[in-house]
């Protein structure tokens, strides 16, 4: 049975353990993707076509490429 | 049983499903662990898979065989509101990425394999776990049914009729998951994935090329829906299709890490920024998805008709393996159908694991056995997972698969249910645990209230409404029923959800203003945001009890 020494307040890991903490303003790009996507009226036309696409569907595909890229920003700076 | 059968496509089909299913037998050596009869390892991988094995692991088990045939066969039949699982799989990882790496921590802080062992421990209440064990089980079985449903497509496609395939095909995954727990599963994503990308990214190239292009396809999609009586479909969404869309949408995200086989796969990972890249990586499932939404249109386009069962009723999740067999070489499309079938298989086996951990863990360990070692906790969950996976076929054989379908349909709004006590409670303990079971009740009734009234309708030429089935007909509930004076309707899962919330707040404070007993909470606040390395999750062998 692992056994853990009771730890010295000022050590590395416990300063480590006292600041750790999930919060950071960069979480709230977050909502960026379902703000996108989750009120049809912005993109619910046929028009203007990409490709021959209609606006519906090809809005809807490169929100996948924003949240993507979001996701990835916040990634970048929250990292554990 | 073998009467039209395309020989070329069952030979190819044949050959990588007995060599994924070698495959998943070998898993079992695969990053071999000492000691395979133990929970973490059996039910958890080890609790060790890196980034791009979580990203296979998620993707395949998050993206059906079941959701790649019926999403088409929605767009098919109505239009863009089956595009509904672009959205959905869009907001989906934000929000896993702020709420599931909690669990994440905590989980391997305390060692818990399932969402209600949190729930147990967080919240201080054996009967609320219970509950949430219970509604992931009921909420999980039907979907892997539904995987069979995927197969049973692809089969039906290829001229193969008759139970015995599918019985030898489940029996092989019982076999495997049994042997190799999640790390079959892991190992055959691989496949599965390279497959199902080859196939689709080939099928959004070649088959508007063969149709004449993207404005033909879409072009016949108006022309269909704008002839047809029913004010529901079209290439872009009706107006009071609107709310229910994204409810539906969100809804169903919210749902989705919910799901028992969610958390599984989550709780695989190795350490939280394996999780955090893989919100940002797996939206390129999500892509894929939308294109394969596209052969929806594609289908109407190919003038493709589904096979009719011999109920006489058309078997719509049939549109996809037939417009695989109109436009591909048949070595190609027996690709495409083993695509397919495997694809059922990866989710089907995670499923049937995270059934089979909520019943050890928090039915078996919690009521009958209390103190079992963790050797028969392993022995356990391996003897339910391969129960599960009966059951679910008897459920496709023995029963109408409508059965199944509309059981799925309940089990996304039932599992929304978890939400207050799992998702909110990773963030807060000001819920009291008696108001969270208040609040499960209460949506669990709106739940199956609102599903029962809704009907399935069908318009006629004539403009007159037949009702084809007159309890639970979809999850779309008509704002009307509430004596609201519109035409618009919302997801049915998202009002439940609603009751749910306010009577865990009411009841709450009723609890409170009663002084009714809180539960112990067993958790402290750092434990959330624990990290590999930390020195609390490196206790986790010991913790695991």
């Amino acid at each position: 049975m692992a056994v853990h020494e009771p730890q010295d307040p000022s050590s590395p890991e416990a300063r480590q353990r006292a600041t750790r903490h999930d919060r950071s303003p960069w979480n709230w790009l977050l909502l960026l993707p379902l703000v996108v996507t989750l009120f049809p009226p912005i993109y619910n036309s046929i028009d203007p076509t990409l490709l021959d696409w209609p606006f519906f569907y090809w809005y809807q595909m490169a929100a996948i490429v924003f949240s993507v890229l979001v996701t990835l920003a916040v990634y970048t700076k929250t990292r554990d | 049983m073998f009467a039209h059968v395309n020989g070329v496509e069952l030979t190819v089909f044949v050959i990588l499903f007995v060599a994924v299913s070698a495959l998943g037998f070998v898993a079992a050596r695969w990053r071999r662990a000492d000691d395979l009869e133990h929970l973490d390892e059996w039910g958890l991988g080890g609790r060790n898979f890196g980034p791009w094995i979580t990203w296979f692991l998620l993707g395949g088990d998050l993206y059906t065989a079941y959701t790649f045939v019926a999403v088409p066969a929605l767009v098919f039949g109505a239009g863009a509101i089956g595009f509904f699982a672009v959205p959905y799989t869009i907001v989906v990882y934000p929000i896993v990425f702020l709420v599931l790496i909690r669990l994440w921590s905590v989980s391997h802080v305390h060692g818990f394999v399932t969402p209600a062992d949190f729930v147990r421990a967080r919240h201080g209440s054996p009967t609320l776990a219970l509950l949430i064990a219970i509604t992931g089980i009921v909420a999980t079985m039907p979907y892997i049914a539904l995987q069979l449903v995927g197969i049973e497509a692809v089969l039906k496609a290829m001229g193969v009729t008759g139970n015995v395939p599918i019985i030898v095909a489940f029996a092989i995954l019982a076999a495997y998951t049994y042997n190799s727990g999640l790390r079959a599963p892991a190992l055959i994503a691989f496949v599965k994935d390279t497959l199902i990308y080859l196939v689709i990214i080939v099928a959004v190239i070649v088959i508007p090329y063969k149709l004449g292009g993207w404005d033909v396809i879409f072009g016949a999609a108006e022309k269909k829906f704008a002839a047809s009586p029913n004010p529901g479909d079209g290439v872009i969404l009706a107006g009071p299709a609107q709310l229910q869309y994204a409810t539906l949408a969100f809804g169903s995200a919210l749902a989705l890490f919910l799901y028992p086989h969610s958390v599984t796969a989550v709780l695989a990972s190795r350490d939280r920024n394996v999780i955090k890249r893989n919100m940002a990586a797996l939206p390129a499932y999500s892509f894929i998805l939308g294109l394969l939404a596209l052969l929806g249109f594609m289908a109407i386009k190919a003038g493709i008709t589904p096979i009719t069962s011999a109920a006489g009723k058309a078997d719509g999740n049939t549109i996809v393996p037939l417009l695989f067999d109109k436009m591909f070489p048949s070595w190609f499309a027996g690709v495409a159908f083993a695509a397919i079938g495997i694809g059922a298989l990866v989710p089907a086996a995670i499923m049937s694991i995270a059934a089979a951990n909520l019943w050890t863990r928090n039915i078996y360990k919690e009521y009958i056995h209390k103190d079992a070692t963790p050797k028969q906790e392993a022995r356990s969950s391996k003897l339910a997972s391969l129960v599960v996976k009966f059951g679910a076929l008897l459920a496709i054989l023995g029963l109408d698969p409508q059965f199944s379908i509309d059981l799925q349909l309940i089990g996304g709004i039932i599992i929304l249910q978890t939400l207050p006590a799992v998702g909110l409670g990773l963030y807060t303990r000001w819920f009291h645990r008696w108001g969270l079971i208040a609040g499960w009740v209460a949506g669990m009734v709106v739940g199956f209230w609102t599903t029962f009234q809704i009907q399935q309708t069908l318009v006629n030429p004539d403009k007159t409404v037949t009702v084809v089935k007159a309890h639970f007909g979809g999850s779309a509930f008509p704002l009307s029923k509430l004596g609201l004076d519109t035409t618009w309707s919302i997801y049915a899962g998202f009002l439940a959800l609603l009751a749910n919330l306010l009577v865990c707040v009411v009841a709450t404070f009723v609890a409170r203003a009663m002084k009714a007993p809180e539960g112990e909470d067993q958790t402290e606040p750092d434990e959330y945001f624990a990290d590999r390395g930390d020195p609390r999750v490196q206790e986790l062998p010991v913790t695991v009890h």
